[in-house]
């Protein structure tokens, strides 16, 4: 290999960068999300693990049945109906946005366009 | 192994052949059906707007321009409580304002008719206009995206999470229902009529009537026809069935659809 001299130096000095902020916060994530349930109800439309990773997936299939395929009928979950909506379906229960969504995507630093459009919160007027 | 030109000639020009027929002769022999011949050559005379025979449900609307003409305040009820109810901003300027359905004069409304010394009644009479839902959208056909649709029951939707904000559907649009939010809408939005039930739009999306979807899958009428009460200035209803209301409707009286001669078969029908 030529030039071994700088260019393994210069991996390190690169390695060391891209992993310095883990370094910094010694192999701490910080404080887990604690999300605010919502009151009275137990249950959700799929088990928590699924909401968990794929919730997103459920309100992109909610959309495109609703808006497209106008299968508007609610989803049945233990006698309970709720519509295939975000803001009437999902946040009739997880009622504060942020309390609950943002506490999350804040933590994994993911920035849904969700907002642009769906719920306007009292501060912004 | 050794391959002489000639060969490789004979291979190459065999594979060449066999690459470009096989798919077409798949095609053929899975389908066995012909290519579907367009709508702009199927040498339809532009000036006879060719309803299809009707199947399944066709969402429709028939305004009372006399009704309206008797009362002056109705359309701007109507477009008051369909603006509310969709949350559309209201912009002072008028370059950069949101409409889904609003009053044009006649002229405006009707540009293939005679104007030529046109009747008193329709001198200072202002039509309210919204989206068609054309049964053959143009709209449709331009997006890009397939942000913009047709439904089975006839109602060109909208999916603003698609929009990508090029505009060609408002290009296509001969009726110029549709509106680009130029700036975001938030701000301009009446935050004491703000309904939680339906979402607002983001800047750089198109936006025009639905024919009130949300509320029709609750069993509601449309908000404009709702705030017409029992005036009968606007009929909606599904145009394919024989009981319906708005059939009776179109049987009693003589319509005219916003220019019909583009083949575009308007879903919205005026009295006059």
């Amino acid at each position: 290999m030529y030039d071994k001299k700088l260019i393994i130096p210069g991996l390190l000095v690169f390695l060391l960068l891209m992993i310095s902020p883990i370094i910094i916060n010694g192999l701490d994530a910080g404080p887990v999300p604690k999300l605010q349930k919502p009151k009275g109800v137990t249950k959700c439309v799929d088990s928590v693990q699924y909401m968990r990773t794929s919730h997103m997936k459920i309100l992109d299939d909610w959309r495109d049945q609703a808006l497209r395929e106008g299968n508007r009928t609610p989803v049945e979950v233990d006698g309970v109906k709720y519509d295939r909506s975000l803001m009437n379906g999902c946040m009739k229960c997880h009622v504060e946005k942020k309390k609950f969504c943002d506490e999350c995507h804040v933590y994994a630093s993911v920035k849904p366009y969700c907002w642009d459009c769906h719920f306007l919160p009292e501060e912004t007027f | 192994m050794d391959i002489k030109r000639r060969q490789f000639l004979k291979i190459a020009g065999l594979s060449t052949i066999a690459g470009l027929g096989a798919p077409a002769a798949f095609n053929l022999l899975l389908k066995g059906e012909s290519s579907p011949v367009s709508f702009a050559s199927s040498g339809s005379s532009p000036e006879a707007s060719q309803e299809a025979a009707p199947t399944g449900v066709r969402l429709g609307m028939v305004i009372d321009q006399n009704v309206f003409d008797a009362y002056r305040g109705l359309a701007q009820k109507c477009i008051t409580a369909c603006h509310t109810v969709h949350n559309v901003p209201k912009f002072d300027n008028p370059k950069d304002e949101i409409k889904w359905i609003f009053e044009v004069p006649y002229e405006k409304a009707f540009t293939a008719k005679s104007h030529y010394h046109k009747n008193e009644q329709l001198h200072d009479s202002s039509f309210p206009v919204l989206c068609n839902h054309c049964d053959n959208p143009p709209c449709v056909r331009a997006c890009p995206t397939k942000a913009t649709f047709k439904r089975k029951d006839g109602i060109v939707a909208m999916d603003y999470h698609r929009c990508i904000g090029c505009r060609f559907c408002m290009a296509a649009c001969p009726y110029g229902m549709r509106s680009f939010n130029w700036r975001d809408p938030r701000p301009f939005i009446d935050k004491t009529t703000y309904n939680k039930e339906f979402p607002t739009r983001m800047r750089g999306v198109v936006e025009k009537c639905n024919f009130c979807v949300e509320r029709l899958a609750k069993g509601l009428q449309p908000a404009c026809v709702e705030a017409c009460g029992n005036s009968g200035a606007m009929v909606f209803g599904d145009m394919n069935d024989p009981h319906s209301e708005i059939r009776k409707k179109l049987a009693e009286n003589f319509t005219i659809q916003r220019k019909p001669s583009l083949g575009t078969t308007p879903s919205v029908f005026y009295i006059i």
